[in-house]
């Protein structure tokens, strides 16, 4: 038994409250429902040819057609970093990303880190240096440290901390976070 | 959000054509498509012209240009731009999260929307969003608004730290639309609010920004962009100044100042630059500059500390400037 599993499990018994997504809006329940795009893009090296809704996020796309619910939704208007995942080898917030512009992408989500029962590199830092708490933020926090490595902005602690400002943590682990990705630069 | 079509044309020229008859623009989509699901922009028709070759930043007799629909993270990463001007990829790079960066585009980020609070709140008077309600701003929270070219409709403090610079540096646009080429300074793109503040821009329906060209300079050139605001980074400006010398010896040949987060457009500042130049580079000079920046401001209750801030921001980027030399 997954996780998530386990999350729908309690979720059933508990009733939770459902948020509302996309075409659900109560703001635009009076607008007529519009047609589908298909629009093609890999996904963890697996190719997807989807019908979405044009006014999809990548996001929405990503938990809800794809039932790939690791990038998680947070602000749902880009300013707390949960979403993020690789677009062709850079961090995006999938949130603000329009599924519909997205033909051709490679993108690769939190799922796709890991070969098999082999963590990445920093999933196995994150866990070392207690890069979390709650773990919400933690998908979106990985996603963006294996970027901001990458990218090469991770030479210093205060280096990281500027570099990893897009993404937010509530509980306060970023000690934590900010260790983990010095020691997984170091290690890469 | 309310539906719309989306289509990819292949060529500039289907662009526009797609424009003109209604379309709008986007790219990134951080600021429309974020406006859209607040349906405080409700286009039915999307043009998504990521796929047109306007990307790159090329060296053009000394001239730096820019292709509109480069990331703002590739143009701040470029050598031609670190090299040239370190000044636009520090504006930069202060500017959003690496995650937008890599999403919004140049043109993007110079057509961003403003941030007031109000200018989201469907139920809240705005005459940006819905002419002739009001300014909810003015008697409101007003914290992050204008101090210059406000008026009585709108005091809402254009975002862009980008367009700052570049207003600084003196670039200028092209822009394509369905009567032709124009190209014209960043400085021109901007309207003041006046009596019609839902207009932002100069574009006419169906232009298009092709590239963003910053011109060539002769002699020495420093510069250095400063950026004061609530938390150390991704956060919109409360002040901001970019500030370029070209220095002869100890004696400031030319000064390009302009500010951002105090005005309705990008602000340039010619009577602290006239203050300058001649002058030497000295904190004394630079204070006695700054302190004409103030002159025809109009401060609130809520964003009179941005009075207090704009010449002490302005003398520590013009001494960041002179340092970097």
């Amino acid at each position: 038994m997954s996780r998530r599993d386990v999350l729908n499990l309690a979720g059933a018994a508990a009733s939770v409250t459902v948020i509302p997504t996309v075409a659900g809006s109560a703001k635009s329940q009076s607008a007529a429902q519009p047609g589908t795009m298909p629009v093609s893009f890999t996904v963890n090296g697996q190719r997807q040819q989807l019908s979405i809704d044009p006014r999809q996020s990548l996001l929405d796309v990503l938990r809800e057609k794809l039932d790939l619910t690791g990038a998680k939704k947070g602000c749902n208007q880009g300013a707390c970093g949960a979403c993020t995942v690789l677009v062709n080898g850079r961090r995006v917030v999938s949130c603000l990303t329009m599924a519909a512009t997205q033909q051709g992408a490679e993108i690769v989500t939190i799922e796709g880190l890991a070969s098999g029962d082999q963590l990445h590199p920093l999933q196995q830092a994150f866990i070392e240096h207690e890069g979390l708490q709650c773990g919400f933020c933690t998908p979106g926090q990985i996603m963006s440290g294996v970027a901001c490595i990458k990218e090469g902005h991770a030479r210093s602690p205060e280096e990281i901390k500027y570099w990893m400002s897009g993404n937010i943590c509530r509980c306060g682990a970023y000690p934590g976070i900010v260790a983990a990705v010095a020691d997984a630069a170091k290690r890469s | 959000m309310l539906p719309f079509r989306i289509e990819r044309p292949r060529t500039v020229n289907e662009a526009i054509n797609a424009a003109a008859a209604g379309g709008r623009y986007i790219v990134g989509g951080t600021t429309l498509y974020d406006l859209m699901r607040e349906e405080v922009e409700r286009p039915e028709r999307l043009v998504d012209i990521n796929g047109l070759p306007l990307y790159g930043v090329s060296v053009d007799n000394g001239a730096v240009v820019i292709g509109a629909l480069t990331k703002m993270s590739d143009v701040a990463a470029n050598p031609d731009i670190l090299h040239m001007h370190p000044i636009v990829s520090e504006t930069l790079v202060e500017g959003a999260s690496p995650q937008l960066r890599n999403m919004a585009s140049i043109g993007g980020n110079l057509l961003q929307r403003v941030r007031c609070p109000y200018f989201r709140m469907l139920d809240a008077a705005c005459n940006k969003r819905a002419p002739g309600t009001g300014c909810s701003a003015i008697d409101g929270m007003n914290g992050g608004t204008a101090i210059f070219g406000t008026s009585s409709s709108c005091i809402a403090t254009h975002p862009s730290d980008l367009a700052v610079t570049l207003v600084a540096l003196d670039a200028t646009m092209k822009v394509r639309g369905p009567k032709g080429e124009r190209i014209f300074p960043v400085s021109q793109l901007y309207r003041m609010p006046g009596t019609t503040p839902h207009l932002e821009h100069t574009l006419m329906p169906g232009e298009l920004i092709i590239e963003v060209r910053i011109p060539a300079y002769q002699g020495r050139r420093t510069g250095r962009y400063l950026k004061v605001r609530d938390r150390s980074s991704y956060e919109f400006a409360v002040v901001s100044s970019a500030a370029i010398l070209e220095l002869n010896g100890g004696t400031i040949t030319q000064a390009c100042v302009a500010v951002g987060g105090v005005g309705t457009v990008p602000w340039r500042m010619p009577k602290v630059e006239a203050a300058l130049t001649g002058k030497p580079a000295s904190r004394e000079v630079f204070e006695q500059a700054a302190a004409v920046s103030l002159e025809g401001h109009k401060a609130l209750p809520g964003n009179h500390h941005k009075a207090d801030l704009l010449p002490r921001t302005i003398v520590r980027s013009l001494e960041l400037a002179r340092d970097a030399a």
